[in-house]
C-alpha cells in the first residue's frame, strides 16, 4: 500500500477528472484503489481510455503494464468508447434456456453487430452480460440501463427495433 | 446502543406500523422494479394521500416476495392478500376493496405449494421489511442478536453456537461454518479481516442479490457477529458491479448502522471495534473463488492461487481472513437469536437448515424459494415450481451452475443436500436451479457451460486454459455430427485431465456439465456420432 502525495495532472482540462481524483484521494492514493478508480473512470466517461490508464498508473504509482493488465482482466471495463445507445443482452443460463441465443443472431443480422461491437455511426453498442440477476424474468435485456424482461423472442426483437428507432 | 435502547426503537417502530389499519407493501427488488413497481409505489402513495387515508394506510417499499415471474407484486397486510402483475391503473381498485372482497382476477393464491412448502430463515424478512430503513429491521428483532452476543457471549461461545447449528457455507462447497470461524479465531495476528463474498457469478443464480436488496442489515449483522467471534476489525463486502441496487442498499445499511453505533469504534459501548467497506467486482466469474477474490480486493487481477495456505491463515494482505457467502452470513443472526439447536432441527443429518434456490428456466413458478434441506428435487420442480409449462415434458434440472450438472427425471426423488447432489455428479453450488424441457439438446447445454468456463478461465494454468477450449471444440464436433467414436473417448479422457490437473475450482469443476450429460443422456452423444464412412464413399 504505497501512498503518494505527488500531484499528477489529468490528461486534459475536462472537469470530470475531479471525480476520478476524488476517488483516488478517498483511498489515500493507495495502489489497492486501482479497481475502484477504474470503476470511477468508466462511470464518469463511459469507458477507460489509454490516457486514463496512464494517469491512474502515475497517480497511484503503479507500473502502467500492471494497470493495463488489471483493466483488461475484468470484463466490465471498456477500453473503447461505447455508442450513444447501449444494448446489453443477458446470456446467463436462464436467459439462454429461454432463447437469448436467437437475439445474438438477430443483432448480427439486423445491425451487423457481434457482442462488443459498435455501429460505424457510433449510435449503438451491443454487449452481452453474464446474468444480471433478474433470472426470474428471463430472457432479460438492458436498454440503456433499463432492465426489460419477460418477453418472448419475437416481442424482444420488436422492442429492440422500436427502441433503436426511437430518436431517429 | 444498549438492549433497552434497541427495544425502545423496536417498540416505537411497531407502534407506528400498528397505528395504521393496513400496510400495503410493494416489491422493490430488481425483478419487480424492471416491471415498473416504482410507479405503482408512487401511485399508491399519491392516491392514499388524495383520499386522506395517511393515518389508516401505510405504503411501504419492501424486498423480494419471491414469485418474480408474477411481478410486480403487492401485498396487503394484515389480510395476507397478494396481488400479481399490478399496474398503476389497478391502484384505485385495490384501495376501494381494502377490508372488503379482494380483486379476484389479480389475486395470487397463497395456499398453493409455492408458498406453503417453503420455510424461511435467510429470507425471513424479504418482502416484509423496508430494506432502506434500519428501524424496520430492528422492529423485527434485528440487531438484538448482536447486542446479546456482545454483552453476554465470549467469542468462543459464539463459535460454539454456530458449530452447534451445523451451518455449512452456502457459497457452494459446504464447508462447516463454525469450523472455519474457529480456524480464523485461532490464527495468530493482531489484524484480521472478515470478507463477504457477494460476487455471485453463477449465471442463473440471484439468491445473494435478492438477500442484499431485501434485507441488507441481516447480512451486515451476521458479518459483525462473525468479526467479533474471530477477532477482526475490518470487513469487506465484495459485490458484483452488475448489482447496482444491492450495492446502493448495502451502502445505505452501512451508513445507518454506523450512525446507530453498530459499526465503528467501541460498538455498543464494548471494547469491540469494526468497520466495513464495499468493494466492487468488475465482471470476472473467477473472482468468486476466494483466493482470487482477495487478490481483487487488493486491486490486482483476480487470479486464484494454490491453497494451502487457506485464507483463514493467510488471506487479505497476508493476514488471517474469514471468507463467507452472503446467505451464510444471513443465517447467522437467527442462529444466535434462537440458538444453534433451533437451526439444527431443520434439514438432514449432514445438511442442516434451509437453502435458498433461484428456480428458473422452463418451470411455471420462476422465482426465489427457500426450502428445508432434504426436500426432494421433484417437490421443488413440481410442487413448488408448478411443473413444466406449455404442455412440454420435463427433461432435466441443472443445479450448481457451471460447476454442476444435469439431473434427469428418474433421479428427481433425490433429497437436496450437499452429499446427495454430489453423488449424482452435480452440486449444490450456490443455488441456481434451471429446469430444462424436451426442446433443449443436452449437448447444447453442456457446450453452453463449456463456453462459459472457457471464457471465464483466468488462464493461469494450462489444463484449464487449453483444456476447456478443446472440450468446447469437441462438443462442437458432436453438434455438427462430425464426431467419431474416437472423439467420444478423447472427450472423456480430457474431462478427466482437466478435472484432476487444474489449480482451482473453476477448472476442476468445468467438466461436470459434460460428465453429467454423458452419464444421463449418453444416447444423445451416441446419436450424434458419425456412422463410419461407407466404403463406396471413401
Ligand atoms: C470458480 C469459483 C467461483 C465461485 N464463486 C462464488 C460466488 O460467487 N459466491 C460465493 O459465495 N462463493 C463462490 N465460490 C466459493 C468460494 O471460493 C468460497 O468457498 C466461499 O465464498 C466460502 O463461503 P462459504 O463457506 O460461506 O460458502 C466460488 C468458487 C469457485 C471455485
Ligand atoms: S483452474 Fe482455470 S480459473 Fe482456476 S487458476 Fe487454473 S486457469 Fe485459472
Ligand atoms: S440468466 Fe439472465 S438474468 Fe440471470
Amino acid at each position: 500500500m504505497v501512498a503518494t502525495t505527488r500531484k499528477v495532472n489529468p490528461p486534459d482540462g475536462d472537469r470530470r477528472w475531479k471525480i476520478v481524483e476524488a476517488t483516488m484521494r478517498r483511498h489515500g492514493y493507495a495502489s489497492t484503489a486501482l479497481i475502484e478508480t477504474l470503476h470511477s473512470i468508466q462511470e464518469t466517461f463511459g469507458f477507460v481510455s489509454r490516457e486514463a490508464l496512464n494517469y491512474v498508473a502515475e497517480s497511484l504509482n503503479i507500473p502502467p503494464a500492471k494497470v493495463f493488465g488489471v483493466a483488461t482482466f475484468y470484463n466490465l471495463f471498456n477500453l473503447n468508447p461505447v455508442g450513444e445507445h447501449v444494448f446489453s443482452l443477458c446470456t446467463g443460463t436462464a436467459c439462454y434456456v429461454k432463447g437469448a441465443g436467437e437475439i445474438v443472431d438477430f443483432m448480427k443480422e439486423e445491425f451487423g453487430l457481434e457482442p462488443g461491437q459498435t455501429t460505424p455511426d457510433g449510435k449503438l453498442t451491443f454487449m452481452v452480460a453474464r446474468c444480471v440477476g433478474a433470472c426470474g424474468l428471463a430472457p432479460v435485456m438492458i436498454l440503456d440501463g433499463e432492465v426489460v424482461g419477460k418477453l418472448g423472442v419475437e416481442e424482444m426483437k420488436a422492442k429492440i427495433r422500436e427502441w433503436v428507432n426511437h430518436d431517429k | 446502543m444498549t438492549n433497552e435502547e434497541l427495544l425502545a426503537i423496536s417498540e416505537k417502530e411497531q407502534e407506528l406500523q400498528q397505528q395504521v389499519r393496513y400496510r400495503i407493501m410493494v416489491c422493490s427488488s430488481t425483478g419487480c422494479l424492471s416491471s415498473r413497481s416504482d410507479e405503482i409505489l408512487a401511485a399508491l402513495e399519491a392516491e392514499v394521500k388524495q383520499r386522506g387515508l395517511e393515518n389508516e394506510v401505510l405504503v411501504k417499499k419492501v424486498g423480494c416476495l419471491g414469485l418474480c415471474a408474477a411481478g410486480p407484486i403487492v401485498s396487503i397486510q394484515p389480510d395476507g392478500i397478494l396481488y400479481k402483475e399490478m399496474t398503476p391503473e389497478d391502484v384505485p381498485a385495490i384501495l376501494d376493496r381494502l377490508g372488503g372482497e379482494p380483486l379476484e382476477e389479480k389475486r395470487i393464491d397463497t395456499h398453493q405449494p409455492f408458498f406453503t412448502r417453503q420455510k424461511k430463515n435467510a429470507l425471513e424478512n424479504a418482502g416484509v421489511v423496508d430494506p432502506e430503513r434500519i428501524e424496520d429491521y430492528i422492529a423485527t428483532g434485528g440487531y438484538a442478536a448482536l447486542i446479546k452476543v456482545l454483552t453476554e457471549f465470549s467469542p468462543s461461545e459464539v463459535i460454539q453456537e454456530v458449530q452447534k447449528s451445523g451451518l455449512r457455507g452456502r457459497g457452494g462447497a459446504g464447508y462447516p461454518t463454525g469450523l472455519k470461524w474457529s480456524t480464523v479465531a485461532k490464527a495468530e495476528g493482531e489484524q484480521k479481516f472478515v470478507v463477504c463474498n457477494a460476487d455471485e457469478g453463477d449465471p442463473g443464480a440471484f439468491m445473494d442479490r435478492s438477500i442484499l436488496e431485501s434485507d441488507p442489515h441481516r447480512v451486515l449483522e451476521g458479518m459483525i457477529i462473525a468479526a467479533y467471534a474471530v477477532g477482526a476489525n475490518q470487513g469487506y463486502v465484495y459485490v458484483r458491479a452488475e448489482y447496482p441496487l444491492a450495492v446502493k442498499r448495502f451502502r445505505t445499511a452501512i451508513r445507518q448502522a454506523e450512525k446507530m453505533g453498530f459499526l465503528g469504534q467501541n460498538i455498543c459501548g464494548t471494547p469491540f471495534s469494526f468497520k466495513v467497506d464495499v468493494r466492487l467486482g468488475a465482471g470476472a466469474f473467477v473472482c468468486g473463488e476466494e483466493t482470487a477474490l482477495l487478490q481483487s480486493v487488493e486491486g490486482n487481477r483476480g487470479m486464484p492461487r494454490l491453497r494451502p495456505p487457506y485464507p483463514a491463515q493467510s488471506g487479505l494482505f497476508g493476514k488471517p481472513t474469514l471468507v463467507n457467502n452472503v446467505e451464510t452470513y444471513a443465517n447467522i443472526p437467527a442462529i444466535l437469536r434462537n440458538g444453534g439447536e433451533w437451526f439444527a432441527q431443520t434439514g438432514t443429518e449432514k445438511s442442516k437448515g434451509t437453502k435458498v434456490f433461484a428456480l428458473t428456466g422452463k418451470v411455471k413458478n420462476t422465482g426465489l424459494i427457500e426450502v428445508p434441506m432434504g426436500i426432494t428435487l421433484r417437490e421443488i420442480v413440481y410442487d413448488i415450481g408448478g411443473g413444466v409449462p406449455d404442455g412440454r415434458k420435463f427433461k432435466a434440472v441443472q443445479t450448481g451452475g457451471p460447476s454442476g450438472g444435469c439431473i434427469p427425471e428418474e433421479l428427481l426423488d433425490t433429497p437436496v443436500d450437499y452429499e446427495s447432489l454430489k453423488a449424482l455428479g452435480s452440486m449444490m453450488g450456490s443455488g441456481g436451479m434451471i429446469v430444462i424441457d424436451d426442446r433443449s439438446d443436452m449437448i447444447d447445454v453442456a457446450r453452453y457451460f463449456m463456453e462459459f468456463s472457457m471464457e471465464e478461465s483466468c488462464g493461469k494454468c494450462v489444463p484449464c486454459r487449453v483444456g476447456t477450449v478443446q472440450l468446447y471444440n469437441l462438443l462442437g464436433k458432436f453438434q455438427r455430427r462430425e464426431a467419431t467414436e474416437e472423439d467420444l473417448k478423447t472427450l472423456e479422457e480430457l474431462c478427466d485431465l482437466v478435472r484432476s490437473a487444474s489449480l482451482c475450482g473453476l477448472g476442476q469443476a468445468a467438466p461436470n456439465p459434460i460428465l453429467s450429460t454423458l452419464k444421463y443422456f449418453r444416447e444423445e452423444y451416441l446419436a450424434k456420432i458419425r456412422k463410419s464412412t461407407p466404403v463406396e464413399e471413401a
